[in-house]
């Protein structure tokens, strides 16, 4: 029984690290701007499409015409050579297999300087008007990343192949004294796991131990006696902005090969990753992360045969039924602070 | 009607002409058909329920679409076991919408600003997901709810009238499709603004509007607010129930997708586009969306190259590369950008926009004959 039930719980953690990710990246936005942004599930599908163009750059090639072999057809011999062979020899194959992981280093620019336009262009206008309104500008330009990404990209799932070496699963039983093969999780969910623990810890550092973060913690407590001892927050709040939107943007470059990216994913993540903000408390960082896990945690036992068996259908509203009943009976959800959005 | 002031009869008046008289002047736009006429209605009143909250007292739900789903269900169900006959079918709609509102609105309405958003949200995606896995036996899941021969409409049985052929909906005998459905739901979509109208002017209405832009001060004045919001919420899920059961009169077939989150966005949009708060405004979003919707969707590559015909050959193509990713599948992104372009400069709605405009011209008096004038309202979510 012990092993089913660490089963679903490293079952609910890959999940529960991607709705950590996300709504890590949502409280960020909140706590420094005030801003309920609605788009950050597209900055999700944003990241997930980089590593989707990295690969179909990485993939290009030139197609040449061989006139002295011939094809099964009779016809003269199409020379596929990748473009990226020609450039880094070998090296290439190891870069198309490692597509995934490597956009990471485009990822990073790309989300950065989306998130820093978006900030500067148009939530700047939006701190002092309504959440309402905040909502509703943020839900069109939702709309309008994701239907720019079906315009270009096509309304399919576009599969992202992990790494040859990295499939497989991992026998983590046995590594904690089971015998074999009793508990064994995929690699890559592993990976996804550990990489998210790392950028959490690293945003949470960030903030702890450096100048730039006590200054931004400072801002988020009072920002407008910060503003008077002569720091410039709102360029710091613009670059946190631009931190939030590339951490969402890294959640789905790994996501990818756990889940073909189409253009409305964000939008599937974004509800529950709002459920999340609001469960582990608005504007509470540690609470957005704790959330994130439980409910992916609780996603997955919900999943479970017996489970449905008991209660059926519980797997599909786990999520907000907790949300439902946590709002209810802790109105500041897990971890938020007296006084935030108590409107 | 001595009890409705002058300004109000007008409007009133004037709406009810301009609705009735739609397949005329609609005939230059080419939108004259009773399919789309049909759709214009049935929004209409979903978006001026949907106003009578958010407009109104301020709260954002975004979970109406859930009622609307109901809606249909219930229609459609009412088709199935009781009668063919639209009356019983929207009356029926109509009370389960309103009880199912009651419910989520007397646990969400516990909390307010982006809290009752996401509560609102939660529910209609517990309904949605729920009308897909284990509510199968009544929704039907991915196939959607539909009438059949064998369909046992105990009340038409028992007055001895049992429908030959393919059943569709009828009122008292007569047949819905084409403009008589128009008819039909234009009649409800004129009741229900002028039953609107009467809440928005009562003292419900400004008691509604107190809680809008001060609950707190409403509170220590000795109200207790949550009655006066839960009968809004209620009322405007019965709005929605009521525009779902008209969509499964004019098409009886009710789907679960009718209740995801993307269709309560929706009816937002044209509610803030037209200007939430007013009594036209959400009419209006909601004709245009629905109107650009059908336009630009139909619009395909061949059109824009013969639109773009004038240019030189090579701008031609351009041109058309450019534009047809707005028009046809890409529709939803010029209505993002629209909307965006809406919410950044002009809060307000197009009926802002109006009142604008007609400042510009009558600077000293206010000009009564704009109907957007008639209807004062503080500014919308503040």
């Amino acid at each position: 029984m012990i092993d089913v039930i660490f089963l679903q719980f490293l079952n609910g953690l890959d999940k529960g690290a991607a709705y950590a990710l996300i709504a890590l990246g949502l409280t960020l936005v909140f706590g420094t701007l005030g801003v309920v942004n609605f788009a950050h599930g597209a900055l999700f599908m944003l990241g997930a499409f980089c590593a989707v163009l990295f690969r179909q750059f990485l993939t290009l090639e030139t197609v040449t015409v061989d006139p002295s072999q011939l094809s099964p057809w009779g016809t003269p011999l199409e020379v596929r050579a990748p473009l990226v062979q020609a450039w880094f020899g070998d090296w290439g194959a190891v870069l198309v297999n490692y597509s995934v992981p490597a956009s990471i280093i485009i990822t990073i620019p790309i989300m950065l300087l989306i998130g820093i336009a978006l900030e500067r262009g148009i939530i700047k206008h939006f701190y002092k008007r309504p959440h309402a309104e905040q909502i509703l500008v943020t839900f069109g330009l939702a709309i309008v990343a994701q239907e720019l990404i079906k315009a270009f990209f096509g309304p399919n799932p576009i599969p992202q192949p992990m790494p040859t070496d990295l499939r497989g699963a991992a026998d983590i039983g046995a590594w904690l004294g089971m015998p074999a093969n009793v508990i064994t999780y995929p690699i890559w969910r592993l990976i996804y796991f550990l990489f998210s623990a790392v950028i959490i810890g690293g945003v949470f550092a960030f903030l702890q131990f450096t100048t730039f973060g006590m200054v931004v913690r400072a801002g988020m407590a009072d920002r407008e006696t910060v503003g008077l001892l002569g720091i410039n927050i709102d360029r710091r709040f613009t670059i946190m902005f631009g931190l939030a939107a590339v951490v969402a943007g890294l959640a789905g470059v790994m996501y990818t090969p756990l889940l073909p990216p189409n253009y409305h994913i964000g939008m599937d993540f974004l509800v529950l990753s709002f459920v999340v903000v609001v469960v582990g408390g608005m504007g509470s960082l540690p609470g957005a992360v704790a959330a994130g896990f439980l409910l992916g945690i609780l996603q997955s036992f919900a999943s479970m045969t017996q489970v449905k068996a008991l209660i059926p259908g519980i797997d599909q509203i786990i999520i907000y039924l907790v949300a439902v009943v946590i709002l209810l009976v802790l109105p500041r959800g897990l971890f938020g602070r007296r006084g935030v959005m108590e409107a | 009607m001595g009890v409705m002031s002058r300004k109000d009869l007008l409007l009133f008046l004037g709406f009810t002409v301009t609705v009735l008289a739609m397949p005329i002047w609609l005939q230059p736009f080419g939108a004259a058909y009773p399919d789309l006429l049909q759709r214009f209605m049935i929004f209409g009143i979903f978006a001026v329920g949907f106003n009578i909250l958010f407009g109104l007292t301020g709260y954002l739900s975004f979970g109406h679409a859930a009622f609307f789903g109901v809606g249909s269900y219930a229609a459609v169900w009412s088709f199935k076991l009781l009668s063919l006959d639209a009356i019983p079918a929207m009356l029926f709609a109509i009370v389960v919408s309103g009880a199912f509102a009651l419910a989520i609105g007397y646990v969400s309405l516990r909390r307010s600003g982006i809290y009752f958003s996401i509560l609102t949200l939660a529910f209609a995606q517990m309904s949605y997901n729920l009308a897909y896995s284990v509510l199968t036996p009544i929704t039907n899941g991915e196939t959607g709810l539909q009438l059949t021969l064998s369909d046992p409409r105990h009340l038409d049985a028992a007055i001895g009238q049992a429908a030959g052929g393919q059943p569709i909906p009828t009122l008292l005998g007569q047949s819905l499709g084409g403009f008589a459905g128009f008819y039909f739901c234009a009649g409800f979509l004129i009741l229900a603004f002028f039953i609107a109208q009467r809440i928005t002017g009562s003292p419900f209405g400004m008691m509604l509007k107190g809680i809008k832009s001060n609950q707190t001060r409403m509170n220590y004045t000795g109200f207790n607010t949550k009655p006066y919001t839960l009968a809004a919420f209620v009322i405007s899920g019965m709005y929605a129930g009521l525009a779902g059961a008209l969509l499964a009169v004019t098409d009886p077939l009710a789907g679960a997708e009718r209740m995801q989150w993307t269709a309560s966005g929706e009816v937002v949009l044209m509610t803030i586009l037209g200007g939430a708060g007013t009594l036209v405004g959400p009419v209006i979003g909601a004709w245009l969306i629905k109107y650009f919707e059908n336009i630009f969707s139909a619009i395909n590559e061949g059109m824009l190259h013969r639109f773009f015909d004038f240019l030189p050959d090579g701008v031609d193509s351009a041109f058309v590369a450019v534009t047809r990713k707005f028009v046809g599948e890409g529709w939803f992104l010029t209505l993002g950008l629209v909307f965006v372009l809406i919410v950044v400069f002009l809060p307000g709605g197009i009926m802002e926009g109006v009142r604008r405009i007609a400042g510009l011209f009558s600077r000293s008096r206010r000009a009564p004959t704009v109907p957007g004038q008639a209807v004062r309202q503080p500014q919308p979510a503040e």
